[in-house]
């Protein structure tokens, strides 16, 4: 594709020591569109992550945002560009309440910037803009949900924390790392509408999972990742028939499985 | 006969103004107002009527004193519990205040009420500037570099004999009075006290805390570390130098002794005995530790034994500290009502 996409990334490779965590790898996401990265344990699917936003530097590549370079800026400066991420291992704020987590976020250059001083302009201040976010986001405003200590919330909710503190950023790109892993069933079927409600509203999803059946649902392009390179990239029907995805990571009898339910 | 007995139960007082979250409370009557009130009103009270309680000019000076520690375990306070930056540079921010101060003063000729402010935002700055590369460190590192600078400084102040070498900067002018003197120390130590509750509190706050839950994800919400840590710092140091631009005109001295590791060690002692993470507990840390060391004097050279001891039994029987001990108490506080 000759069009410029919304985030490009061209050439990433990254070594830790001796270790090649991924070499050569190049993508392009669109605009409002879901993309699934996807590859066995250790195929450098979170250090992928963690070079587009910052937080790892990468030894080469080069990362486009909208034309713009932003190869190895600091994990805030790129957040404030509206990429934001979420993390596999929940990062919250243990010893804040639900709502007061998402301050932080809102005093953020970028919330700043359309939210005022205060914090949500017309909307009050930060803390009731974040009862609202998370109200969007699944916890119920009338319960006490949102005013415990987040140390004391459920994983389910540690995720949906997680992807309202990229909310309160008022993101163009979610980096969703692994949202499904470690919820139960029930959660994860509850977790879906969300996704599919972000990607309405126009925000573009980059998703890591393992939850292959979910993603195929909501994902329009996948990428599979073996040993830090880059296999296939293509529509999930297409990328689950390929042989060497097949070899790498599902094994064919899997295969077959996920074809039926996909 | 009245067969009519009135029940009782007992009530506890916070739960009915408190309002789903700690911290946010709904008042609707004179008690409720009070219950909240009164605590802050004697501590401020019994700050401003400190001096006139005093029994002698010796005891006068013990408050100055007190005080001007309380600022070094306020901001240690904020630091470590607020920000997660141990800092043991409460003698770094001493030495600088008073340095700047007596320059200011003794060189340049400015009067008190300028060097007051000059050094507490110079010192601030300074210290903040210096301790800006060790900010990505944390924890005992962190600790490590604070400790390390006041000794640094005074070693090169000793060798270069720059500012007066070791006989230091003399003849600083004084407080026209005794009253100037503890009044406005005690009024600083009330604004910084409540200034800093407040300050943590607000969405600022926030972000101070959020850098010592998870630093990592506050950089993911689009905020700088390093910037709100030099802010935090800036703040921490600027109040340790006000306190070292104090001493500097208390004594109308300054000099090495400035960057004794006291200045470091007490406030710390004084934070684990008041009670971390409180900002009242650090201050009233100080109001027992530092007159005891005083009246300690009494056993001589034993004196450190003594003082040490008390601080092992502290450490080992409430080491929580006494106001998290004594908010915990308070707010468990019941009252009989009829049912």
């Amino acid at each position: 594709m000759s069009q410029e996409g919304l985030l490009d990334v061209t050439g990433v490779s990254k070594y830790f020591g001796g270790i090649q965590a991924l070499l050569d790898v190049s993508f392009t996401v669109h605009q409002g569109e879901v993309f699934g990265i996807i590859g066995p344990n250790g195929s450098g699917k979170t250090t992928l992550v963690n070079c587009i936003t910052g937080f790892v530097r990468m030894d080469s590549g080069r990362i486009l945002h909208r034309g713009k370079d932003i190869t190895n800026h600091p994990p805030n400066r790129i957040a404030n560009l509206g990429i934001t991420r979420t993390f596999q291992i929940m990062r919250p704020y243990y010893s804040l309440p639900a709502y007061k987590n998402l301050v932080i976020p809102l005093f953020s250059p970028r919330a700043r910037r359309t939210g005022g001083w205060r914090g949500g302009g017309k909307l009050g201040n930060r803390e009731t803009v974040s009862i609202d976010i998370l109200e969007e986001i699944g916890f119920e405003r009338d319960s006490f949900v949102p005013y415990k200590l987040a140390s004391s919330l459920p994983t389910g909710y540690l995720k949906r924390l997680e992807l309202a503190r990229c909310l309160a950023l008022r993101p163009e790109i979610i980096l969703c790392d692994e949202v499904f892993s470690g919820l139960s069933m029930s959660e994860i079927a509850s977790m879906v509408p969300l996704i599919e409600k972000l990607q309405m509203d126009g925000i573009t999803l980059i998703m890591v999972e393992h939850r292959l059946k979910e993603l195929f649902r909501v994902a329009n392009r996948v990428m599979v990742l073996n040993f830090g390179q880059k296999l296939i990239e293509g529509p999930p029907d297409r990328v689950i028939e390929d042989e060497k995805v097949k070899e790498a990571y599902l094994g064919s009898e899997k295969v077959l499985e996920y074809k039926f339910e996909v | 006969m009245d067969t009519h007995t009135h029940e009782r139960r007992k009530e506890r007082l916070d739960r009915g103004i408190k309002v789903r979250t700690e911290g946010i409370y709904a008042i609707s009557s004179w008690q409720e107002t009070s219950y909240l009130v009164l605590p802050r009103l004697i501590l401020i009270l019994g700050l401003l009527l400190l001096p006139l309680l005093m029994p002698s000019l010796y005891w006068n000076r013990v408050t100055s004193i007190v005080c001007i520690y309380v600022l070094l375990a306020l901001g240690f306070d904020f630091l470590s519990n607020f920000v997660g930056l141990v800092s043991l540079g409460g003698a770094f921010f001493i030495g600088t205040g008073g340095y700047i101060a007596a320059i200011l003063n003794k060189s340049l000729g400015f009067p008190i009420y300028l060097t007051l402010p000059m050094a507490t935002l110079g010192g601030g700055l300074i210290c903040t500037l210096l301790l800006l590369p060790c900010l990505p460190l944390r924890g005992v590192y962190f600790a490590i570099v604070t400790l390390m600078y006041p000794l640094v400084l005074a070693r090169i102040i000793e060798a270069l004999n720059i500012f007066g070498g070791t006989d230091g900067i003399l003849g600083v002018a004084g407080f026209p009075g005794k009253g100037v003197e503890q009044y406005l120390i005690i009024i600083i130590v009330i604004i910084a006290l409540f200034g800093l509750r407040r300050l943590v509190n607000e969405d600022i706050g926030l972000v101070f805390r959020g850098v010592k839950d998870n630093d990592q994800a506050v950089r993911a919400s689009g905020l700088s570390i390093t910037l709100y840590k030099s802010i935090a710092v800036f703040i921490a140091s600027a109040l340790g130098s006000l306190g070292g631009a104090y001493i500097a005109h208390i004594y109308m001295w300054s000099g090495i002794s400035q960057f004794a590791l006291d200045f470091s060690i007490i406030p710390i002692a004084a934070t684990v005995v008041g009670g971390g993470g409180t900002l009242v507990g650090p201050l009233l840390g100080c109001f027992i530790l530092v007159p005891i060391s005083e009246l300690l004097r009494a056993f001589g050279t034993l004196r450190i034994v003594f003082y040490a001891l008390l601080l092992v039994v502290f450490i080992m029987f409430r080491s929580e500290g006494i106001m998290v001990y004594a908010q915990r108490k308070y707010h468990q506080f019941e009252r009989w009502v009829k049912v």
